[in-house]
């Protein structure tokens, strides 16, 4: 039975974490699960963020304030400082609600941290991310953490806090926090009952075509410009690789460092028993990638796949 | 050996490609660089920027896209192309696939009929919460009623200063009319992080629980107020007693029984899915509930505000019945009469 190698951007994930996300049109995407590493790295800056912008806020009030005085306006009643106090802790108890879901509902659909670590938020049925969705992770998020936490807080500073009160709010958050690595797909309770998940943001560039030598036979009809090549391999001598072992050969053609390439060219020297060409590896490569690649790509057309040099 | 392709998707570097696969990849290369660089504009929120031509070619561009990566998938075996294309794939369906609404757009639909519409969603579940809450009530009252010891069980320390069994009716008035708790802010700051708001994010919190402690919460609750009531019934306060409540406490309760209600609704798809699976009734029904909370987040801001500023203000039992139920009714005709139509 044939069976592919997992090409490319798979490489180095957990495989843990490798899902797929069959698209409305039928295809196949492999995602990966963000870590609960990102997960934690990107609270900790959201949270960072935050702390700065309540703080870059407070300290324009004040700096306002202090102008206002200080120009000698009449002072304003109490009863409209309160107003403002009052109006200041709303907005604060809203704004971190606001923050979440004004970058949840974007386009990238990650917040500051988020987008810093590389991950993404995405509905797990794979179809349209609603704001509905967005908003349900977000507000369990205030219930899992933010709000224990104020509660624990205003009570200590009441002096109104409970031992039994101060354990369990301590015990609440702690369930919370360590919920996702108790389930595989690293949900939160908010990406539960939201039915989302957090996911790796794909980034994408497009490296340069790596064929360079001359494939055996029509090629040569197709670029007359090319000088001959000094490299041909035998059938025999590319029937040794599979995809997996042409896969690797075309990371060090990209990556082009001149030792590896060495070792490499060695390397397969030493398998079909050429001799090494010295000075000359990245020649030999090129040419042997590219017949290999051709030999491949010819099988697979016919529906051989060969995985890699056991099979 | 250094012919570099330098011109993607020219005529020249097609006829110089080797293979069939990089051939392929030229001649499409161009599309996948346009599209590449929309979705990076559009990620980056510069959708106006886009050309109109750009737009229009979004759709065509992406199901190109798709039906690329499907044969370079079984043609090619540049693992680097694959990769590229596989995350350009993602990121594209990200996009075309990605949230339709933005945060101002989502205000608009949530008031205007989103959050009613979940509201109604979750009306069974309202009835039951509102059965506790009533039985809540009637139980506290009689159990006081049956024995005063009850009182002191049933009320936290903190409310029962002098509002106890036996006090006298000037001292029990004195708590209905007059500043007693300090000003207006201190009140709603208090308010809003303190007692009630908390038994209305727990009871919706509990409901992950089947709702069983939901329901318990809510009785335990309405049971103090049961107690509470008795209490100024005995010395003749009644009317009073629940024009002081009403002021805000119809925004309060009713924003407690809907937190209650959308803890069940909750609890009851974790029970009962149906013919769903576990987890995608509660994700059908986490959304639905989440709307709700939403809205029972803005009513204990109302709540708070009323406590700290109406109740204050406003002294006559008269008035502050017309205030407490004014608001109620627009409450109710927001929640069940006001039904636009689905745009």
């Amino acid at each position: 039975m044939a069976r592919a190698a997992q090409p490319g951007r798979s490489h180095g994930i957990d495989p843990k974490l490798k899902r797929t996300l069959v698209t409305p049109e039928g295809v196949a995407l492999a995602v990966a699960v963000a870590p609960a590493s990102a997960r934690i790295g990107a609270l900790f800056i959201d949270l960072a963020a935050l702390f700065g912008l309540v703080l870059g806020f407070v300290l324009t009030l004040a700096l306002l304030a202090w102008a206002y005085s200080s120009a000698g306006l009449p002072a304003v009643s109490d009863g409209f400082v309160n107003f403002l106090v009052v109006l200041f802790i709303i907005g604060l108890l809203l704004a971190r609600n606001a923050y979440f879901l004004f970058f949840e509902l974007g386009q990238r659909a990650a917040t500051w941290g988020k987008r810093a670590v590389g991950i993404r938020v995405a509905s797990r049925d794979g179809g349209r991310l609603t704001a509905e969705a967005v908003i349900a992770r977000n507000l369990l998020r205030d219930i899992e953490m933010f709000l224990p936490l104020m509660f624990m807080t205003s009570g200590g500073v009441q002096g109104s806090l409970s031992e039994f009160a101060a354990w369990s709010g301590i015990i609440w958050v702690g369930i919370f926090l360590v919920f996702p690595l108790l389930n595989k797909d690293r949900l939160r309770c908010g990406d539960l009952i939201a039915g989302t998940w957090v996911v790796e943001a794909p980034r994408s560039t497009l490296g340069a075509v790596v064929t360079k030598g001359v494939a055996p036979g029509a090629a040569a009809a197709d670029a007359p410009s090319l000088p001959p090549d000094r490299y041909r391999f035998g059938d025999d001598e590319l029937s040794v690789y599979g995809e997996y072992e042409l896969q690797m050969l075309e990371q060090v053609l990209r990556t082009a460092n001149p030792d590896a390439m060495e070792t490499v060219a060695a390397t397969i020297c030493a398998k079909i028993g050429r001799s090494a060409p010295s000075g000359d590896e990245r020649a030999f490569l090129d040419a042997y990638y590219t017949q290999l690649r051709a030999r491949l790509e010819r099988g697979l057309r016919f529906g051989k796949r060969r995985a890699d040099k056991n099979s | 050996m250094n012919g570099q392709v330098t011109n993607p998707g020219g005529e020249q570097a097609v006829a110089a490609a080797v293979l069939r696969s990089d051939r392929f990849r030229l001649e499409r290369e161009a599309d996948w660089v346009r599209l590449d660089g929309m979705i990076t504009a559009m990620e980056k929120g510069r959708l106006k920027r886009l050309a109109d031509d750009d737009v229009m070619a979004l759709p065509v561009l992406y199901r190109n896209l798709l039906s690329s990566l499907s044969i370079a998938r079984e043609s090619s075996l540049d693992a680097g192309l694959i990769a590229y294309l596989e995350s350009l794939t993602l990121r594209a369906y990200f996009i075309v696939y990605g949230t339709r609404t933005t945060f101002g757009g989502w205000c608009r639909s949530f008031f205007g009929g989103a959050l009613s519409r979940s509201v109604r969603a979750i009306g069974f579940d309202i009835v039951v919460a509102l059965a506790a809450m009533v039985i809540g009530a009637v139980l506290g009252f009689m159990l006081v009623d049956a024995d005063p010891q009850w009182f002191y069980r049933l009320v936290p320390a903190q409310f029962s200063d002098v509002r106890v069994p036996g006090a006298s009716r000037e001292a029990l008035a004195g708590t209905l009319f007059g500043k007693q708790d300090g000003e207006g802010l201190s009140v709603f700051a208090a308010y809003l992080f303190n007692n009630n708001a908390q038994v209305a994010i727990l009871a919706f919190a509990l409901g992950f629980a089947f709702g069983v402690p939901t329901v318990l919460l809510l009785i335990y609750n309405t049971a103090t107020l049961g107690a509470m009531l008795w209490v100024f019934a005995s010395r003749g306060l009644t009317v009073e007693f629940v024009g002081w409540l009403s002021i805000h406490g119809t925004t309060e309760l009713l924003a407690i029984l809907l937190a209650g209600a959308a803890g069940l609704h909750i609890g009851r798809a974790l029970g009962f899915p149906g013919k769903r699976s576990h987890l995608a009734a509660l994700s059908q029904s986490g959304r639905t509930a989440a709307q709700v909370m939403t809205g029972v987040i803005v009513m204990l801001i109302c709540a708070g505000l009323l406590e700290g500023f109406a109740r204050q203000l406003v002294q006559a039992t008269e008035v502050r019945y017309a205030i407490g139920y004014g608001i109620l009714a627009l409450w109710l005709a927001y929640f069940f009469a006001f039904r636009p139509r689905r745009s």
